[in-house]
C-alpha cells in the first residue's frame, strides 16, 4: 500500500525559475491496486513518481508503503521495496554487459551483495527460465551484451529486472512511450500480466488515453502539480476515451476564468 | 635479450598500473588522474619501508594501502564533497608530491643491496640453475637478478589479474561494472553507486601503488617525478590491449590490458634504441593516445560522408 501524504515539492525556489511541481498531493494507493497517473506535460506526474522513488528530497510531506515512512530513506534503499521501469528504454540495463549479467543485478535487488559468483549455474538455469516465458526468443542470447536488443525487448527485460523479487510498489514511467507501436502493445501487455499474475501495487504515468483506459484500476488524474480527479470502481470501468479529454477541457477551463467569475457563473447556471 | 628481459618486466610491473587505470577509467568511466601521485605514493613507501629493514612483502602491501587511501580520499571528494571527477584527482595528486617527500624524505631513494621481493627467487636460482651471476635461457645469457625479478613480477601479475577478473563476476563485482555503465539502473536496483565508486577508485590506486612498490624494487630506487605521465602510460596501454583482445568480457579485457603493456612498452623500449630523445617519450605517448581517442570517430565520419557521396553520385 502506498501512502503519500501531503506532498510538497518546489525546484528552484526563490529563483525566477521557481516551478512548484507538488502543491500537497494527499493519495492513498490500496494493496493490489493498479493505478494510472495522466496529465498535461508539466503537471507533476513523472515528479511525483520520482518523489516515491527518491529521486529529490521532498520540501514537506511523508511517503508511506506498507506502514512504513521511507520519506528520509535514499533512493537505493527504496529499491528493496520499489521496482521502477524508466520512459528511457536504455535507462533500465547496462548496455555493456550481457542480458544474464543484468537480470543477475536483479535478483538481489535491495539484498546484500557479496563475493559469490553472480552467474551461478542455478542462477543460470532460473534466469534462461524467467527469460523464455517472456516469449521474445531472448533464451539463447543471454550472453550477448544487452545493447545489442532493440528497445522493446530492453523494455521487456527492464520490466522483468523490476519484478523478479517481488516489489512492494511497482513505477511505470511512461514505460511504453518511447517504443513503436507494435512493441508497445507487447510491452503494455506484459505489464498488465505481470501485474495480475503478482498482485502488484503499480503506479503507472502515460500520456496514452487508451492505455489509461484499458490497463489500470484505478486513474489519477494531475494538473500543476495537484490531484484533480479521480476514477476508480464502477466509474473507472465505465470512463472512456472522450469522457477524460473531456475532463481536460473542464479543467483547463475552469483554470482560464477568474474564480470570483467562474463562481458567478456556477450560481447561474448550474 | 636483455632488451626484451627488460620490456617484459617493467611492462608486466606497468600492467598492474593498467589494470588500475581499466577499473576507473573503463569499468567506471572515472577520469581519474591520482594515478600520476599514487604510483609514487606506492614506490615511495615501498622504498623506506625497504630501507629501514622491512620485509619486501609487508612493505609491497603497505604500499598497496597506501595507494588504496589515495583512492579512497579522491572517491570522497567526489561523491560526498560533490567535485569534479579530475579536479577531485588532480587535488589529491597534488597534495600527494608533498605526501611523497615527506614520505621519503627527500626527493630520491636509492634501494642498494636491499632485500626486494625478487631476492628469494634469485638465491633459489642461483643455488639451482645458474652459472654464477647469469642464467641461460634459451642460448641466451641474462642476469639472475633480471630472470627472478621477472619470475616474481609474472607471478604477482597472473595472481592479481586473476583475482581481479573472479571479483567483477561475483555479485559485488557485476554491481560495480554496472555503476560505470549506468548508475541510474544501479540505484534502481538497491545499490549504492557513489560508495561503490569510492571503493572501485580506492582498489584501482591499490594497484597502482603496488605497481609503484614494484617499479622502485625492479629500478632500485623511489622518485618524486616518476608519476609524471603515467596515466596517460596506462590508457595508452589499455587502448592497444582493447585493439589486440576486444573488452567484450573482463578476462579478455584484462588480457588486453597485460598485453598492450608489455606491447607498449616494447616498443618504447625499440624506439629508444634506435634513437628517440627520451625527454621526448610523453609527447609521443600523449600523442599516442590522442590519435587513438580521435582516429576511430574521424575515420567513421570519412568513411560515413565517403559512403554518402557515393550514393548521390
Amino acid at each position: 500500500m502506498l501512502d503519500l501524504r501531503h506532498i510538497h515539492k518546489t525546484f528552484f525556489p526563490g529563483t525566477p525559475n521557481e516551478v512548484q511541481a507538488l502543491c500537497g498531493i494527499d493519495l492513498l494507493i490500496p494493496e493490489g491496486t493498479f493505478a494510472a497517473i495522466i496529465g498535461t506535460n508539466g503537471s507533476g506526474k513523472s515528479t511525483l513518481l520520482n518523489a516515491v522513488a527518491g529521486a529529490f528530497d521532498l520540501d514537506q510531506g511523508a511517503i508511506h508503503i506498507d506502514g512504513k515512512n521511507i520519506s528520509a530513506w535514499p533512493e537505493y534503499r527504496r529499491a528493496s521495496l520499489i521496482g521502477r521501469v524508466f520512459q528511457n528504454p536504455f535507462a533500465g540495463t547496462a548496455a555493456e554487459m550481457t542480458l544474464a549479467e543484468n537480470l543477475a543485478l536483479s535478483m538481489r535487488r535491495g539484498c546484500r551483495r557479496g563475493l559469490g559468483l553472480a552467474l551461478h549455474r542455478s542462477a543460470r538455469t532460473e534466469i534462461a527460465d524467467r527469460v523464455r516465458s517472456l516469449n521474445l526468443g531472448l533464451e539463447n542470447r543471454l550472453d550477448n551484451p544487452i545493447g545489442t536488443l532493440s528497445g522493446g525487448q530492453r523494455q521487456a527485460l527492464t520490466l522483468l529486472m523490476a519484478t523478479w523479487l517481488r516489489p512492494r510498489l511497482l513505477l511505470l514511467d511512461e514505460h511504453t512511450a518511447a517504443l513503436d507501436p507494435k512493441s508497445a502493445a507487447q510491452v503494455a501487455e506484459l505489464t498488465l500480466t505481470i501485474i495480475r499474475r503478482e498482485k502488484l501495487t503499480a503506479l503507472m504515468v502515460t500520456h496514452s488515453m487508451p492505455q489509461a483506459v484499458q490497463l489500470p484500476d484505478r486513474i489519477i488524474m494531475m494538473h500543476k502539480g495537484r490531484v484533480v480527479r479521480q476514477y476508480e470502481g464502477q466509474e473507472k470501468s465505465r470512463v472512456r476515451v472522450p469522457d477524460l479529454l473531456a475532463a481536460f477541457d473542464q479543467v483547463r477551463r475552469r483554470e482560464q476564468l477568474d474564480p470570483a467569475v467562474a463562481h458567478l457563473l456556477h450560481n447561474q447556471y448550474a | 635479450m636483455t632488451l626484451v628481459i627488460g620490456a617484459l618486466t617493467i611492462g608486466l610491473i606497468l600492467s598492474l598500473l593498467s589494470m588500475g587505470v581499466w577499473i576507473s577509467f573503463r569499468v567506471l568511466r572515472y577520469c581519474d588522474i591520482t594515478v600520476d601521485g599514487s604510483i609514487t605514493l606506492g614506490a615511495s613507501v615501498a622504498a623506506i619501508l625497504l630501507v629501514k629493514g622491512w620485509s619486501p612483502w609487508t612493505a609491497t602491501l603497505a604500499a598497496t594501502f597506501a595507494g588504496t587511501a589515495a583512492g579512497w580520499v579522491t572517491g570522497i571528494l567526489h561523491t560526498r564533497f560533490k567535485i569534479q571527477e579530475l579536479l577531485a584527482g588532480i587535488l589529491v595528486m597534488t597534495a600527494l608530491y608533498s605526501v611523497n617527500l615527506r614520505v621519503m624524505g627527500r626527493s630520491n631513494v636509492p634501494l642498494l643491496d636491499v632485500e626486494t621481493l625478487a631476492s628469494p627467487m634469485a638465491r633459489f636460482m642461483t643455488r639451482y640453475a645458474s652459472h654464477g651471476d647469469n642464467l641461460s635461457i634459451f642460448g641466451w645469457w641474462v642476469p639472475v637478478q633480471d630472470a627472478a625479478m621477472l619470475v616474481t613480477v609474472l607471478g604477482v601479475t597472473i595472481a592479481v589479474a586473476l583475482l581481479i577478473r573472479w571479483f567483477l563476476l561475483t555479485h559485488l563485482g557485476t554491481a560495480l561494472r554496472a555503476t560505470g555503465d549506468n548508475p541510474q539502473m544501479v540505484r534502481a536496483q538497491g545499490v549504492n553507486h557513489k560508495t561503490l565508486v569510492v571503493f572501485g577508485l580506492a582498489s584501482a590506486n591499490g594497484l597502482v601503488g603496488l605497481s609503484g612498490a614494484l617499479l622502485a624494487q625492479y629500478q632500485g630506487f623511489a622518485d618524486v617525478q616518476m608519476g609524471i605521465g603515467m596515466m596517460v602510460w596506462g590508457l595508452a596501454s589499455i587502448i592497444i590491449g582493447e585493439a589486440l583482445a576486444g573488452r567484450t568480457t573482463p578476462g579478455l579485457a584484462l588480457c588486453g590490458a597485460i598485453m598492450g603493456t608489455i606491447l607498449f612498452r616494447l616498443l618504447v623500449a625499440i624506439a629508444l634504441r634506435w634513437g628517440l630523445n627520451p625527454n621526448d617519450l610523453k609527447l609521443v605517448t600523449a600523442l599516442f593516445v590522442f590519435a587513438a581517442l580521435v582516429l576511430p570517430s574521424v575515420v567513421k565520419s570519412a568513411r560515413n560522408s565517403f559512403s554518402n557521396r557515393q550514393r548521390h553520385a
